[in-house]
């Protein structure tokens, strides 16, 4: 039996439409259930005590600065170099052999998997740097591990930026730096801004290379060289061994409001953004 | 002043650039000397064809996690590959805009959820589901693939969607005034057009999968042995080092540096393989 094209084009359409839907229904089951298990247990107890006995009682308010350290230390590492970067690829090269080896290795970097962010983070900076399982390691390793999607994310800023503001900018004899600083760099800073706080997701959203880097010690940190568990390290150690399914439920949802939050955020930062260009 | 403000915030610009290739240098260069003198004790092909991995013993054979890798994958791939491209035709063609509004955010919170909240979700549902639908242990290469499938949703629908509307317009309406139906012009003239953007973003895809920790590490059982079906467990070369870099050392600690390199260098062929298909235009 062959098909008319009419009937072929109402099979295709249904079947597009139901991967969207199950899509979605996916992505709503996922949280949704977290959410429903994980917000009851978020008390403000919960919220300010730190761990204890491993984890079965007390809190998370030592995870939740942890990851707040180890994420704002990557952030401030990675946006002199990544949104530098960007700047350079956007505005300075037409495209030479070392810029096509800058974006060679970018891409690449994207591609690594955390776990090897992770052994990397190990033994450079735990091990022969000497600094040892702490807030810092676990941030300059995330800052390694982000850098290729700020790199991205600005560049594609930088060049949103309608070209005819450069030109009248150097029209008003202004030179290529006070075009950057003055002109680009202000009509770009919303999409940069959505980049970062993309990234920012991604490190507390991750583990595998946190775990490896920063420890798994729940004390509160007292510096940026103490050892630290951050929430996603805390939720995989509880939920993988057992130790506390209510307390896992508790700190995912935490996680999950977290990301929600900031996608919230980084999405209305990016239609202001486009409203602006148009 | 003003000349040499412009040169020294060129010659910044530049330096700061360079992060990015001694970032990949420096992990290369500490990956590669941390792993390779247990590679070239052992032997290259003792070690990536070995079969037993026992590392109590001195054994260091990783056959059985490529195996675990590339099953895993594959599977990931045939789950996710047809539901992401579906997405991507969606969002380009057939989403309302008021639905295309909700979808690209959606996509984007799904590549944002934490690796080992999708484990910890397999874990509680698609393990049992696994388990009493086809029988088995429930943690299986199975289960695995579904969880990476869903995790690499975002990466296919993302870049096939950017492929697909960067396509001219006069394709798609030169096959419509041709008389093709909606459909017939996207899958005989649309989906073709954009073959290389899909194709990077499988590929893209597939790395994502291969180098996927968390979420597995929960749901594949992590039995070091070659798989029957698809319902054995698995353990992949990832969840090798995510299990035991926690208590390893010395000899140990080097082959799982090893591993790293083996799933380093598969990364960078799949990486490179991308960047090329996207670049031949």
């Amino acid at each position: 039996m062959k098909l008319t094209p009419a009937q072929s084009e109402r099979i295709a359409k249904t079947m597009i439409w139901a991967a969207a839907l199950l899509v979605i229904g996916l992505l709503l089951f996922i949280m949704v259930y977290i959410l429903v298990k994980g917000l009851p247990v978020l008390s403000l107890q919960f919220l300010t005590d730190i761990p204890r006995s491993m984890g079965r009682a007390g809190g998370i308010a030592s995870t939740i600065v942890g990851t707040f350290m180890v994420t704002a230390l990557a952030i401030a590492i990675v946006i002199p170099f990544g949104i530098g970067t960007a700047f350079y690829l956007a505005e300075y090269t037409k495209g030479n052999i070392v810029t096509r080896i800058i974006r060679f290795s970018a891409e690449s970097l994207a591609g690594i998997p955390s776990i090897v962010y992770g052994l990397f983070g190990f033994i450079f900076f735990v091990i022969y740097l000497g600094l040892g399982w702490s807030i810092i390691s676990g941030g300059l390793t995330l800052a390694f591990m982000i850098l290729p999607t700020v790199i991205r994310t600005s560049e594609e800023a930088i060049l949103a930026v309608p070209h005819i503001y450069r030109e009248v900018s150097f029209s008003l004899s202004a030179t290529k730096w006070q075009t950057i600083s003055k002109v680009v760099f202000p009509s770009a800073l919303l999409g940069i801004v959505n980049g970062v706080l993309l990234s920012v997701g991604r490190c507390v959203a991750e583990t595998a290379a946190v775990i490896l880097t920063a420890g798994s010690s729940y004390g509160m940190p007292t510096s940026v060289f103490s050892p630290t568990r951050t929430m996603a390290v805390h939720f995989y150690l509880l939920a993988s061994e057992g130790i506390s399914m209510e307390n896992a439920y508790g700190t995912a949802a935490l996680l999950i409001v977290l990301i929600l939050l900031i996608n919230v955020v980084a999405n209305a930062f990016v239609n202001r953004f486009i409203a602006k260009g148009r | 002043m003003k000349k040499f403000k412009e040169r020294l915030s060129g010659r910044i610009f530049f330096t700061l650039a360079l992060s990015s290739i001694s970032a990949l240098a420096l992990i290369t260069v500490f990956i590669i000397s941390q792993g390779a003198p247990l590679i070239a004790e052992v032997g290259i092909i003792k070690f990536i064809f070995g079969m037993e991995w026992a590392p109590s013993r001195g054994e260091f054979g990783i056959f059985p996690m490529i195996i675990g890798s590339v099953t895993v994958t594959l599977g990931a791939a045939v789950i996710g590959v047809p539901v992401g491209i579906c997405c991507s035709v969606f969002l380009a063609e057939f989403a309302p805009p008021a639905m295309s509004n909700l979808f690209r955010p959606a996509i984007q919170l799904l590549a944002g959820i934490p690796s080992v909240v999708y484990g910890f979700w397999g874990l509680l549902f698609v393990v049992p589901a696994v388990r009493n639908l086809f029988g088995g242990p429930g943690l299986s290469i199975l289960t695995g693939s579904i969880i990476l499938g869903i995790m690499i949703l975002p990466t296919v629908i993302s870049i096939s969607e950017v492929s697909i509307l960067a396509l001219p317009r006069q394709y798609k309406e030169g096959a419509l005034a041709l008389g093709m139906t909606h459909w017939q012009t996207i899958y005989a003239v649309m989906l073709p057009a954009a073959k290389s953007g899909i194709v990077a973003a499988v590929i893209l895809g597939i790395g994502r999968a291969v180098g996927e920790t968390m979420a597995v590490i929960m749901v594949l059982g992590n039995a070091v042995a070659v798989p029957e079906s698809i319902l054995d467990p698995v353990r992949t070369l990832t969840t090798n080092i995510g299990i035991e870099m926690g208590y390893a050392s010395g000899e140990h600690q080097q082959a799982l540096f090893a591993t790293g390199i083996v799933l380093f260098v598969a990364i960078m062929i799949l990486n490179s393989f991308a960047q090329y298909v996207t670049r031949r235009k």
